[in-house]
């Protein structure tokens, strides 16, 4: 009777060209000299590749962590290739010495880097395997004092910002996938705001992977000085291949005194076919420190890619009155495995938490929220609210939640609120009934129900995720 | 001219039959009441000729301006023209009700090949339309349906229908649940969009409804069948004696 709404009819992954450019890979392995070897391509001060070191030895002690509740083969470290870059790549000083292959693939990926075509009151750096090819509006940026740029030209260019700063919120043992970004990290974004500024434009990273057998692991590290604001987001996916590739990432914010960072991420990486074949290992670690007192931390992601995304984003709230946000859509189609969710950690008096996470379904997809929210014992008057809202789009697919709750504080308030919903036959029928086709009802509930999340993306981007998840959809329905 | 004529129409539900040979002719300008006991088929009747997955139509034909109306997916037949008033309104969260609207009319409009409406366009248009029908805009920036009470829900089916202008309307039991006050306003807004180019198939339980909308004819469904049709007086007669003096010749026939 519902088989309508399980019929799935398939549609190709938009993003997934590949863009024929000689590059610079280096073997696949991972040992210390690969290291060292990525250490000094980057051209690194040795505190940099000793800290990368510490990390690798770290990790070889790690076991490779299996609580989330996503199932995939062993993956082979040792297959994988810690390094690509586009070759002929001198020092830039214009764009017009950036690769025209480059530019045209940013573009066909709607992110335009040429100064004519630029996104007004956007500036972007754009990532292309490991390396950053570009960056937009920096002098614009340089004139409030704003740092914007690669993390690997931060190093060399403001050593002493990156080293106080990086691993200071997620050390470089903190997990199995954050110690191996650790180690060979490539490349990412560095934002510095200084004391009372509030960036004028939104800052946004743009990731492409491109090579094949490769890894990505970026880096990225914003620091909020005393008073600032800043509203940053990253976007970006791969090409279509039958392979599964590993993305770790690392994402470090530091918010002092009532600064504010609202950090919004669109992500839509290759989620391999509908047999489950092909498809990014998304594991991320994310984690926002709000050091300051009033400082407040905001993530937005939507999460419509990858084979698996194993991700939580999370603030650490010191400050007194400090406040932390997380508002999530993430969307599971095929055979696409999804665990994310985030935490809220809460030390300061005061502090706020709101988590607002919205789960979709679909075919044989996975959905997992995985959620902590702690009190501790000096966090008086702490409050956190949380919703956890699953949609079902058909019946063979899942949605799961963990919400794990530790209050060590008698003054805390918490609310939890949670609902799994399926779309039905009957609120199709209705659309239907008034002349809507069935994609359109299913993009229009689909919507509806993640409007909470999508108020709080920056709009240039909420039409950008509202037609993405459109996309993510297609052919959820018959 | 004959709008929709239905012929010996079967159909079930799970496996079992409801309908079992249903025969009806609506011509435009017209208005019929469909009355009958709890669970002899009326609501049914409605679902199936919008087309409703879960109804399976076993035999029988319905001829909707001369085409066949269940070779027609749903949203073709609403395209067409053919409108269900939901007897239980289902609710859409965090779309309002002036989105909604708008997609259904620019489905409609593509349909038909004119150009689709903007947001303000649109609104325009909608206001227009409001104020011909005397309602408030208070609806249409809230969510479809959600937490409406039974009978904003019911009102908002019927502002759904002044904007869509289908030919065909099918009103299933928008009378119940709704206070005299809000009859009054859905049966006045029912009466104005009455023209001669569309018609009105009104299925109720209650006399009440067709004291403010006058009906051309009333049917009395029993068991799967229009077991006996009359004009409006046959209400009153209704309201009267009950069913069960229909039912009883019926059966012995």
């Amino acid at each position: 009777m519902s088989s309508g709404i399980e019929a799935q009819v398939l549609q190709p992954y938009k993003y997934g060209f590949v863009t024929d450019i000689e590059a610079d890979v280096v073997p696949p392995g991972l040992s210390e000299d690969v290291i060292r070897l990525i250490s000094a391509k980057k051209g690194e001060p040795e505190w940099m590749l000793e800290w990368r070191l510490k990390a690798y030895r770290n990790w070889l002690k790690m076991p490779e962590p299996h609580w989330s509740n996503v199932t995939y083969g062993p993956i082979d470290y040792q297959g994988i290739s810690y390094y690509a870059a586009p070759k002929q790549r001198p020092k830039l000083e214009s764009l017009d010495q950036v690769d025209p292959k480059l530019i045209e693939t940013f573009e066909k990926l709607g992110i335009p880097i040429e100064e004519r075509k630029r996104l007004a009151g956007v500036a972007v750096d754009a990532v292309f395997d490991s390396v950053s090819v570009a960056t937009t509006f920096r002098e614009t940026l340089a004139q409030q004092g704003i740092i914007f740029c690669a993390i690997s030209e931060a190093i060399r260019e403001h050593p002493d910002l990156v080293r106080k700063y990086l691993g200071s919120v997620v050390p470089h043992n903190d997990n199995f996938f954050a110690a191996l970004n650790s180690a060979v990290f490539t490349d990412g974004s560095f934002a510095y705001i200084p004391k009372g500024v509030r960036c004028p434009l939104e800052l946004s990273t743009y990731f492409r992977i491109n090579a094949s057998s490769t890894g990505q692991f970026e880096r990225t590290l914003i620091v909020a000085e005393e008073g600032s604001y800043v509203s940053y987001l990253e976007g970006c996916s791969a090409p279509v291949r039958d392979e599964n590739q590993l993305h770790a990432a690392v994402v470090e914010l530091v918010a002092l005194d009532d600064a504010t960072i609202k950090y919004s991420t669109i992500q839509n990486w290759y989620p391999g076919d509908e047999e489950g074949r092909g498809g990014i290992y998304n594991f991320v670690t994310k984690r926002g420190a709000c050091r300051g007192k009033n400082s407040k931390i905001s993530w937005t992601q939507v999460e419509t890619g990858s084979a698996i995304t194993w991700k939580y984003p999370g603030c650490i709230l010191q400050g007194d009155n400090s406040i932390g946000e997380f508002y999530s859509v993430a969307v599971t189609n095929q055979r696409q495995q999804a665990d994310t969710g985030t935490k809220m950690i809460h030390l300061g008096k005061n502090t706020r938490s709101t988590i607002v996470s919205k789960g979709i379904s679909a075919g044989r997809g996975q959905n997992t929220y995985r959620g902590l929210v702690k009190i501790l014992k000096g966090a008086d008057h702490a409050r956190n609210y949380s919703q956890c809202d699953s949609m079902l789009i058909g019946d063979k697919c899942g949605a799961h939640t963990f919400p794990y709750i530790d209050v060590r504080n008698s003054t805390a308030i918490m609310e939890h609120e949670a609902s799994t919903s399926k779309i039905g036959e009957d609120q199709i029928f209705y659309a239907k009934q008034r002349g809507v086709s069935a994609e359109d009802a299913v993009s229009m509930i689909v919507n509806g129900f993640c409007k909470e999340v999508f108020k709080e993306l920056p709009m240039e981007f909420a039409v950008e995720a509202q037609r993405l998840l459109g996309i993510s959809l297609e052919g959820s329905v018959g | 001219m004959t709008l929709l004529q239905i012929k010996n129409l079967r159909a079930s539900v799970e496996g079992r039959e409801i309908l079992q040979g249903v025969d009806l002719t609506v011509n435009t300008g017209e208005v019929h009441a469909i009355m009958g006991p709890n669970g002899s088929g009326k609501s049914t009747l409605a679902q199936v000729l919008a087309g409703h997955p879960a109804y399976t139509v076993t035999a029988g034909s319905a001829l909707y301006e001369g085409k066949d109306l269940f070779a027609m997916t749903p949203e073709e037949r609403a395209r067409e023209g053919v409108f269900l008033a939901f007897q239980y309104p289902v609710a859409i969260r965090g779309i309002t009700n002036a989105y909604f609207l708008r997609s259904a009319v620019n489905a409609i409009r593509k349909h038909r090949g004119t150009e689709e409406l903007g947001p303000v366009e649109f609104m325009d248009a909608l206001e227009e339309k409001l104020k011909v029908i005397g309602w408030d805009d208070s609806y249409l920036s809230r969510p479809v349906n959600e937490g409406f009470s039974g009978g904003e829900k019911k009102r908002n089916e019927i502002l759904q229908l002044a904007v869509l202008e289908p030919k065909l309307a099918i009103l299933d039991e928008t009378d119940s649940g709704l206070d005299i006050d809000a009859l009054k306003t859905v049966a006045r807004t029912v009466e104005k969009l009455r023209r001669p180019d569309n018609a009105t198939v009104m299925v109720t339980h209650y006399y009440r409804i067709l004291t403010h909308i006058q009906p051309d004819f009333v049917h009395v469904l029993a068991a799967g069948r229009i077991v006996k049709s009359g004009g409006k007086e046959l209400a009153q007669e209704l309201e009267e004696k009950g069913y069960d003096w229909i039912r009883e010749p019926a059966a012995v026939a």
